[in-house]
């Protein structure tokens, strides 16, 4: 037991004296996922828990706990409750602001401890390889025409996919019927199925069938096209396709993949992870898996990280009241 | 022709000492996760999934998939012995298997199901094997319309076909339904019948209820009864799995229709809980002493467990063809074949035939030991069976209670479990059934998006359910067999006035 107490002792006073390694976890690190299996973002937990591993970045195994349910809110209501608890890390995207607005969810993200801004990630509008519409103007131009408007499809209700729809029709004039899904991946097999005219789905979402030759992307709803330009289909790269605005249709909406620490943790607890995700975001893997992805590199932390969130929750937030989803 | 020579090459792949080792620890594995209530497939699954980021892909998912096969096994066991269904699709498998299991025929059920299990897989990977990619292309065509066409379906053939009394039939159902209405609403995405409890967000989990429902009012029954878990007849031996295999080809039309039926609603994502439900409904319909169902009969073991295998295994194949995962495993597995740079689509065929085939390989051999392994390993779970009742109970309450945290990690749900337990011992009492309550709670709220994406696509038209063949002839499938007592009356009937008439 002497022994022990010694060896505590010096290894307490090794940690004192390198702020460096002040603190890292003692248990095994939960990633949070507000959405279901096989989703964006447990794609990018697998990938972090992966090159985490594989490049030895922490001594604590990481687990992936999904927390899909009530659309993502419960995965936002476990970190609220989790105060203090430095093993917990959410990956957020855009529910951070619109699940409390449409949904009354008693959530508010400044109650977390913002880590690090690790990706954005585009919307594309898709339409089927099969129809005869090939640019955004001949796809506008036939949902007026049409006897009963296009259905477009798109992931859960009164969230981003439906916010981009009702802002395509405010600037075009057309009509669409809007169909929830419970995923991404079910919006693009109902695209190939004919089921649905077009969604606006992730680049990821919708990588296999658009290389498949099935799904067609009409434009990016970005101010710019996407920087990556290796081929992807045998004729196209992501760079490729057209800015919705180039098109004409001036929408644009980029959504954050963000970390978040639970509330009340340590400034040392945060700078761990800081560091951590720092590390990650140099891997092989991180890159590798944004270019597959599409999605567009950024890395913000600290101050630059609080100061981009509150500039997008007030852009969501006006997104979300002008198409009318704010909930009374 | 082509599929045969790839298939060979997919077994050359697999034959190598480290793969049949690795498929040996992952169908343990599975077996153990299985036998947990709660624990799953799934769950197996995804706690497993960190140790194969370092094997190469094609090892990797034989291991994986080998926990899946293992925990499907597994999970008849405890619905036969214990009355608890580890997974949805093991709830039928309870209806006659636990009737069984009391009357010490514990070994016979577990062998029937077992053997079943292997005849249900065989034949999805038979037809992943030649039929994948025309098979594709079908499950291409189901838009909201004909999901909810399938879904009314199995809701019909529970309310015509089931041997218990309508009325109370549709009750349970409607609570059912009423129960899966909580927490958020995918369509509107608002909350419902949250009263602003934080808990009641993430809905009510079917699991949770499961395992209350069927386990914990067991074990409240069996008290009141003073009954023993009575398994002092369960002398194991190979005679009594031979004589089984010995009965097998009797119910050769039972094995063919579920495994028919399994493949078909498998393919048909999201179908494969539904799978075991049907193959048993269809199962009594059609056999001669529909009144021994329900009461230890081993054609009421082998409908549903070659249904739910054929399912749960052609459940894989919209994965790896669409990236549409069938069942909950399946979607895990998705999670894994990212991690591993394997894009699951349509081109995966294509461009991976080494891992694609080499996977269908391993589930040929993984079904074949697995098989083996559980038959083998027999004696010891009927042997559980011999231990006194006032010792296994608390071990069996104990189990449930962490299988029911585990799910969600929940504390809540231990106490919705217990109090599942309570309201399954009172149906029990005023024999109300509990499977088309259990129905309800796992289809409930896929069925209501369904009807609800149909409704908003057509503009509020109920004429989309009749719209094409496909959806229209299995809307009036599934109304024929809701009126079925009816029309059989009626047909009956209308016989008899004809006979005199041409006499």
């Amino acid at each position: 037991m002497r022994h022990l107490a010694k060896i505590a002792a010096v290894g307490a006073a090794v940690l004192l004296s390198s702020p460096a390694l002040a603190w890292e976890p003692t248990k095994p690190v939960e990633i949070v996922v507000a959405a279901g299996a096989g989703g964006a973002s447990d794609q990018m937990a697998r990938m972090i828990q992966a090159a985490v591993q594989k490049n030895n970045l922490m001594k604590q195994p990481i687990v992936v706990s999904l927390k899909g349910a009530a659309s993502g809110a419960e995965a936002l209501i476990y970190m609220k409750s989790s105060d203090g608890d430095p093993n917990k890390v959410l990956i957020a995207y855009s529910l951070i602001y619109m699940l409390p607005l449409s949904a009354k969810i008693p959530f508010n993200w400044r109650d977390l401890s913002p880590v690090a801004v690790i990706a954005m990630d585009q919307f594309v509008l898709w339409d089927n390889a099969g129809k005869p519409y090939k640019n955004v103007k001949e796809f506008i131009d036939a949902a007026k025409a049409a006897s009963t408007p296009f259905k477009m499809g798109g992931t859960g209700s009164k969230r981003e996919d439906q916010v981009l729809t009702v802002f395509m029709e405010k600037k075009t004039g057309a009509k669409f019927v809007y169909l929830p899904y419970k995923s991404g991946g079910e919006a693009a097999t109902q695209l190939v199925g004919n089921h649905i005219d077009s969604n606006v789905n992730n680049p990821s979402e919708n990588l296999e069938i658009w290389r498949a030759g099935q799904a067609r992307p009409l434009c990016v709803f970005d101010k710019e096209r996407i920087s990556y330009t290796a081929k992807v289909t045998e004729t196209q790269s992501w760079h490729d396709i057209p800015t919705c605005k180039e098109e004409g249709l001036d929408v644009q909406y980029l959504m954050l993949r963000a970390m978040f620490l639970p509330g009340k943790v340590t400034p040392e607890q945060t700078a761990f992870y800081v560091d951590l995700f720092k590390k990650v975001s140099e891997t092989p893997e991180y890159k590798d898996y944004m270019e597959k992805q599409a999605l567009k590199p950024i890395f913000l932390t600290g101050k630059d990280m609080t100061k981009f969130l509150e500039e997008d929750d007030a852009l969501n937030k006006s997104l979300m009241t002008e198409a009318g989803f704010v909930a009374k | 022709m082509e599929a045969f020579g790839l298939l060979l090459h997919g077994f050359t792949v697999l034959l190598t000492g480290k793969t049949l080792l690795l498929m040996m620890v992952g169908l343990v594995l599975g077996i153990f996760v299985g036998v947990l209530p709660g624990l799953g497939g799934p769950n197996g699954v995804a706690i497993l999934l960190p140790l194969t980021f370092t094997m190469d892909p094609t090892s990797a998912i034989v291991m994986l998939s080998c926990i899946y096969w293992g925990a499907l096994f597994g999970g008849a066991i405890t619905s036969i012995l214990f009355n608890i269904p580890g997974e949805a699709w093991s709830v039928a498998t309870t209806f006659d298997g636990y009737p069984m299991a009391q009357q010490g025929r514990a070994a016979e059920a577990l062998t029937a199901a077992f053997t079943s299990s292997f005849i249900g897989s065989l034949c999805a990977v038979l037809l992943i094997t030649f039929l994948a990619p025309m098979i594709s292309s079908f499950a291409l065509r189901f838009g909201p319309p004909e999901f909810f066409a399938v879904y009314l379906l199995t809701f019909c053939s529970f309310v015509g076909l089931g041997r218990e009394d309508k009325h109370k039939t549709i009750i349970s159902m409607a609570l059912g339904l009423l129960l899966t209405g909580i927490g958020m609403d995918t369509i509107s995405g608002q909350l419902r019948m949250t009263f602003g409890s934080t808990d009641l967000l993430r809905g009510i989990n079917f699991l949770v209820a499961v395992i209350g429902l069927f386990g914990i009012s067991e074990i409240l029954l069996t008290m009141e009864e003073r009954l023993a878990l009575r398994g002092h007849a369960a002398a194991i031996s190979l005679r009594v799995i031979l004589s089984v295999w010995k009965d097998l080809p009797k119910y050769w039309v039972t094995l063919i229709r579920s495994s028919f039926i399994g493949c078909w609603l498998g393919i048909t994502p999201g179908g494969a809980i539904a799978a075991s439900f049907m193959g048993y409904n269809l199962a009594k319909r059609f056999s001669k002493e529909p009144d021994s169902f329900g009461k230890g009969r081993i054609e009421g073991v082998f409908a549903p467990e070659t249904a739910a295998h054929a399912s749960g295994t052609a459940a894989l194949l919209p994965m790896l063809a669409l990236g549409i995962p069938g069942s909950g495993t399946a979607a895990i597995l998705l999670g894994g074949l990212m991690v591993w740079g394997l894009n699951p689509g349509p081109l995966l065929f294509v461009e991976h035939k080494d891992f694609v085939w080499g996977l269908i390989a391993s589930m040929y051999l993984g079904n074949v030991v697995g098989l083996v392994l559980v038959l083998s390993t027999v004696p010891i779970f009927a042997s559980i069976l011999r231990v006194p009742f006032a010792a296994i109970a608390p071990m069996i309450v104990v189990s449930c209670a962490i299988g029911a945290y585990a799910i969600q990690n929940a504390m809540f749900d231990i106490w919705l479990m217990l109090l599942f337990g309570v309201v399954g011992y009172v149906f029990k009492k005023i024999s109300i059934p509990l499977a088309p309550f259990t129905l309800a709670l796992v289809l409930g709220s896929r069925a209501e998006d369904a009807f609800r994406q149909s409704m908003i696509g057509s503009g509020g038209d109920l004429g989309v359910f009749w719209s094409n063949g496909l959806v229209g002839s299995i809307t009036t499938l599934a109304l024929v067999l809701l009126f079925w007592p009816v029309i059989d009356k009626a047909c009956s009937r209308v016989g008899q006035m004809l006979r005199p008439a041409k006499a």
